[in-house]
């Protein structure tokens, strides 16, 4: 999709355009978007202190990148995102898999777990602040509740739905439970494992930014609260917009994970390879 | 397709008895066999016929290790049977190969020393040379039961039981994978328990044919017809085949 491949010869040529056509497809609405917004800003169809135009929110990114409080706000976030997904994603893991695996573990805890997912996660801030305070560990902790669920509820699922034919056949085979779990189980559970952490992704933002609103000196939830006192307007816009880009690089991470780790799956081969 | 009926040198050939005594087998109050009674020759092929809840498939579970007798003895190669024996090999129904695997990884799916090179072995005799990269996915239905032959096939093993491995297939891959087994079964001599519903099929591949009816052996039956037996129907082998549908 080079420059020097439209430039190619003939047939190939056409055949590159269409496909340039395809990946700027998706762009076409939101840039279309920005263009009328822009106009309407500039031609004070709109109040430029509550909408201000998208050159004005360019403007107050850049000149947050110089100083750098932009990059200060969004490590500090991601931070507590990444710290906050590593326990709450890690627990949910080794939970589900102790629940699909072991019936015990599911009669002991299944049931409790179920009754805890139901209550909204967001509601338990007034306790939270009580036990933590304002401090860092309660945002942590409300991420940590925010991705456990999808997490536990995803790999138990995908622990339990493994083909039953499959364990039979390993264990005919003479694989015993340590290479049926690595070669059978974990990669049959993995296809709804990877849902659940895309959910959890999402969960994990929405938690955080809620988070950081209400009590916070320091991350992206702090910054637009911040400029919301100072009515700018521009880095409110700018901080949802970079939230917005942190979602899409998330998703596209795990994306990236399903693509190479479910290669073995129809759904990610190449067209037009049937079965010879 | 030849070069599968050549034996290579060093390769061990040959098959163990199975032998069941007086075994009987019930599960919660019904019970499938009753005081039954078989033995198989070392390298005998055997087919076992029946309609179903005959106890075809519980005397492929007892002989396999998966089940254990309620009551007599099973004995493979004259040793009681306990528990699950890496000599004895079974070829489900479907063929069970592991989507997350490459063929060759699923054909040495017990990761023994030098699996790989063994897989790639066993998949030229199954006549999937160079397949072993592929995901299990692209190969078709006929394909993917010769993967799963050639699994079964590449520890050596001293027995294999087939529990209708070619009921799902069409006719003429049928047709193809009854002369790719009997050309591995002449080459390497193991013992093979075929249990089908396709007389044709008992007929076409076994040295004898038993007949199963409410757990008892209701015909026991030589085939005593010359190999490679041809696929269109001998007027003995369509004698025998009315023999055996009688008596199922």
């Amino acid at each position: 999709m080079s420059i020097g491949a439209l430039t190619g010869a003939g047939a190939r040529h056409r055949v590159d355009l269409a496909s340039v056509g395809r990946a700027l497809a998706p762009w076409a609405l939101p840039i279309v978007l920005l263009i009328a917004w822009e106009i309407a800003a500039r031609a004070g169809l709109v109040n430029a202190r509550l909408l201000p135009a998208p050159s004005a929110v360019a403007l107050a990114g850049w000149r947050s990148l110089l100083d750098g409080t932009l990059v200060a706000n969004v490590l500090a976030s991601g931070q507590r995102a990444l710290v906050g997904l590593a326990i709450g994603g890690g627990l949910g893991f080794v939970l589900g898999l102790a629940t699909g695996l072991w019936r015990p573990a599911e009669t002991l805890l299944d049931s409790t777990v179920q009754m805890v997912r139901n209550v909204p996660h967001l509601a338990l801030i007034p306790l939270v602040i009580l036990w933590f305070g304002i401090g860092e560990t309660a945002k942590i902790f409300l991420v940590v509740l925010g991705v456990f669920f999808p997490i536990y509820i995803n790999t138990f699922h995908g622990v339990r739905t493994v083909d039953r034919q499959l364990v039979e056949m390993a264990e005919v085979y003479g694989l015993d439970a340590r290479a049926r779990l690595w070669r059978i189980v974990l990669p049959g559970a993995l296809p709804s494992i990877l849902v659940g952490l895309r959910y959890a992704l999402g969960l994990m933002w929405l938690t955080l930014i809620v988070a950081e609103t209400i009590s916070a000196s320091s991350g992206l939830g702090y910054m637009t609260m911040n400029a919301r006192e100072f009515f700018q307007t521009d880095v409110v816009i700018l901080g949802i917009l970079v939230y917005a880009l942190l979602g899409k690089l998330a998703d596209a991470a795990t994306r990236a994970v399903e693509r190479r780790a479910l290669a073995w799956h129809p759904a990610w081969q190449p067209s037009g390879e049937e079965s010879r | 397709m030849s070069a599968l009926l050549e034996t290579r040198e060093g390769e061990v050939t040959g098959g163990l008895s199975v032998s069941l005594s007086g075994v009987s087998k019930s599960f919660g109050e019904t019970s499938v066999l009753r005081g039954f009674d078989l033995k198989v020759r070392p390298g005998e092929f055997l087919a076992v016929v029946g309609r179903s809840g005959g106890g075809k498939s519980t005397l492929l579970r007892l002989a396999s290790g998966l089940d254990r007798p309620s009551g007599g003895r099973v004995e493979i190669g004259g040793r009681p049977v306990a528990g699950l024996n890496p000599a004895v090999r079974l070829l489900f129904q479907e063929a069970r190969l592991v989507p997350w695997q490459s063929v060759a990884q699923n054909v040495g799916i017990a990761r023994g020393p030098g699996w790989r090179a063994a897989a790639e072995r066993a998949l030229a005799d199954v006549g999937l040379d160079g397949r072993g990269g592929e995901w299990p996915s692209v190969l078709s239905g006929g394909q993917k039961q010769r993967v799963a032959l050639a699994r079964a096939l590449v520890s050596r093993p001293g027995i294999l039981l087939l529990d209708e491995p070619f009921g799902a297939l069409d006719a003429l891959t049928r047709i193809e994978m009854h002369r790719l087994l009997d050309g591995i079964w002449r080459a390497r001599g193991f013992t093979t328990i075929l249990i089908t519903h396709d007389v044709a099929e008992a007929v076409a591949l076994a040295d004898r044919v038993i007949v199963l009816r409410e757990g008892r052996i209701a015909l026991d039956v030589e085939v005593e017809l010359e190999r490679p037996r041809a696929e269109l129907a001998d007027p003995r082998a369509a004698e025998l085949q009315k023999r055996i549908l009688a008596a199922v």
